[in-house]
């Protein structure tokens, strides 16, 4: 063994040594991360903190689930359609060559950018105020673009004997998208929806302007839809999690602004965690299910 | 039957035809608002852009400062020094997750680089702004502990994900060929990686990083929350700046809706939207080279 080939395996070795190094830092990363924000939530636990009125963070977390369910409402049936289009009738030509390049710039746009547009058309132009509405269909158009190459990508992975099988029995393509490909989609589809759910449920910068700083709910008039105070009006300013971390840190409004935002930041950890989690238990099941292994 | 299928596919194109709709329309909004800068109140693209004199007039008869400078070195300097130090450390990443154990990788390390990208960039603000900015502050010495380093630091982990899956997979979709034709030469594992599957991947991992430089550039709450917001030049990587995301955020708010001052906050927006476009030019660029070479 002469002196170089000693060196290289040396430097083999304290390398691998670095590259486990560099993975292990990171796992650590993330357990002091989570162990950090959930340990500080679970130390200033206070019961009243969690209550549904103007002390706690009940209002916000119920206005976030609202306006994540309300931008999902609008943008499932667009990109779950608009990735039929890409999937099935787009023919190759610049046409489709432009969606795919307005695809691509609507999930890089930076979401203040959408904000700021979302602000313009949505609340401006209407002459409308800060609302829920205007919230969700800011988070909409930022998760169109996921939703809509999630339902492409999916559909292109249907085996193609699905698709010649129903032709053979004379299905229409309309009968055969929506009765043999798309029911095939869904756990895939679910996967996208579920992780564009998750990003619109810590989203704050787009909404900072189109969904207002302000939480005025009254819990016993939930039934009276039109009242400005009812918590299933859409078109009323509705605060959630991530604005108010993001308030607290500037404008410190109550004295216990920063437990606030502690208990916020624990909430939407255990949130993304549910969620990826979730996409993830949905997407193997699915592996299973396709490598026809048993459940 | 036949109708029934005609309203369908007219219904499909139009969601299809609606994302041009909604993308064109983004851009000609700001456009039509970012321009006012130069248009209405007769400022030149030169002053935005390489002026530092920022002191717009917030009403409707103009006549301020609007060199946007500041803001745009204050985002470039941050998202760089983010860059810097998640590179190396996504890059490495990367290789342990495609070479070096691809089996602990799927049930551990993907799952955290999956959860890293989700975490909000408002818990990242609050950590940093938590723990970071104190920890600046005790370590170094400073007055505040706002600074491009403790900015750099929060984007550099809200980027890492991005370059560390990109680049992975480039690596991933190397031909198996390559590497055991360099086992089979004799080359030591590290010698297949530096010599013969980091070269070979090479315009995945430059995609990976410019994606990652372009998820910088647009954060705007988690920066905004460490910057210190201050409205001079950094003069060193301890030195508080701001930049041009949390200006928009902090002070749109407050500006006379079309006023010199709003407008001028418009126009950073445009700018904000032209970068992320020519990002994504180059990631183009970069693909269609990689596919040629193949």
């Amino acid at each position: 063994m002469n002196q170089r080939h000693r060196n290289a395996i040396l430097t083999d070795r304290v390398m691998t040594v670095v590259l486990y190094g560099v993975a292990g830092f990171f796992l650590l990363l993330l357990a002091a991360f989570t162990v950090y924000i959930l340990g500080k939530g679970v130390m200033e636990f206070d019961g009243s903190l969690l209550a549904f009125n103007a002390e706690g963070i009940g209002n916000q977390f119920f206005n976030t689930v609202y306006l994540v369910f309300l931008a999902l409402l609008i943008s499932v049936p667009i990109g779950v359609a608009a990735g039929i289009y890409m999937a099935e009738y787009a023919k190759n030509g610049r046409l489709t060559g432009f969606i795919r390049t307005c695809i691509e710039t609507l999930s890089s746009l930076p979401s203040i950018v959408v904000g700021l547009f979302g602000y313009l058309v949505f609340v401006v132009m209407v002459h409308g105020k800060w609302s829920l509405m205007a919230g969700a269909l800011s988070v909409s158009i930022l998760s169109l673009p996921l939703i809509t190459t999630t339902t492409e990508d999916a559909l292109r992975a249907i085996p193609k004997s699905w698709k010649e099988g129903s032709f053979g029995l004379g299905a229409t393509h309309r009968q055969t998208i929506l009765r043999v490909m798309l029911p095939g989609c869904v756990p895939r589809i679910i996967t996208g929806v579920i992780l564009a759910a998750g990003r619109g449920f810590g989203e704050a910068a787009a909404l900072l302007y189109t969904a207002g700083m302000s939480t005025d709910i009254n819990w016993s008039r939930w039934w009276k839809l039109s009242s400005p105070v009812c918590p299933f009006n859409p078109f009323r300013p509705g605060e959630t999690l991530a604005l108010q971390i993001w308030a607290s840190r500037t404008e410190a409004v109550a004295p216990n602004a920063a437990q606030v935002a502690d208990m916020s930041a624990a909430v939407l950890i255990i949130m993304v965690f549910v969620f990826s989690i979730g996409a993830r238990a949905i997407g193997n099941r699915l592996d299973r299910k396709m490598t026809g292994g048993k459940d | 039957m036949a109708k029934k299928e005609t309203v369908w596919r007219g219904l499909i194109a139009a969601c299809g035809l609606f994302l041009i709709l909604l993308t064109v329309s983004i851009g000609v909004f700001l456009c039509y608002k970012g321009l006012g800068t130069f248009t209405l109140y007769k400022h030149s693209v030169w002053e935005f852009l390489f002026s530092s004199n920022w002191n717009p007039a917030d009403d409707f008869q103009g006549g301020g400062q609007v060199g946007a400078a500041i803001f745009i070195v204050g985002s470039v300097s941050i998202c760089l020094l983010a860059l810097l130090i998640a590179t190396p450390f996504s890059l490495a990443a990367a290789i342990f997750m495609a070479v070096i154990s691809p089996r602990v990788s799927n049930r551990l390390l993907q799952p955290a680089v999956e959860i890293f990208v989700g975490i909000p960039s408002v818990v990242y603000g609050w950590v940093g702004l938590t723990v970071l900015v104190p920890l600046i502050q005790k370590i170094f010495n400073l007055q505040y502990g706002y600074s491009v380093l403790a900015g750099g630091i929060v984007l550099a982990v809200m980027i890492f994900p991005t370059i560390t899956s990109v680049s992975a997979d480039s690596i991933r979709n190397i031909p198996l060929q390559y590497q055991e034709a360099a086992y089979g030469l004799g080359s030591t594992r590290w010698q297949v990686i530096r010599r013969v599957l980091v070269p070979a991947a090479r315009p995945g991992i430059l995609t990976g990083v410019i994606l990652g430089l372009a998820r910088a550039f647009g954060e705007a709450l988690a920066v905004a929350m460490v910057i210190g917001k201050m409205k001079a030049f950094p003069t060193g990587i301890l030195s508080p700046t701001n930049n041009l995301t949390a200006a928009i955020a902090s002070d749109m708010g407050g500006a006379a809706d079309g006023g010199e001052y709003n407008i001028a906050l418009w126009t950073m927006a445009l700018l904000l939207l032209v970068i992320s476009f020519a990002f994504i030019l180059i990631v183009r660029k970069i693909s269609s080279k990689g596919v040629r070479e193949r």
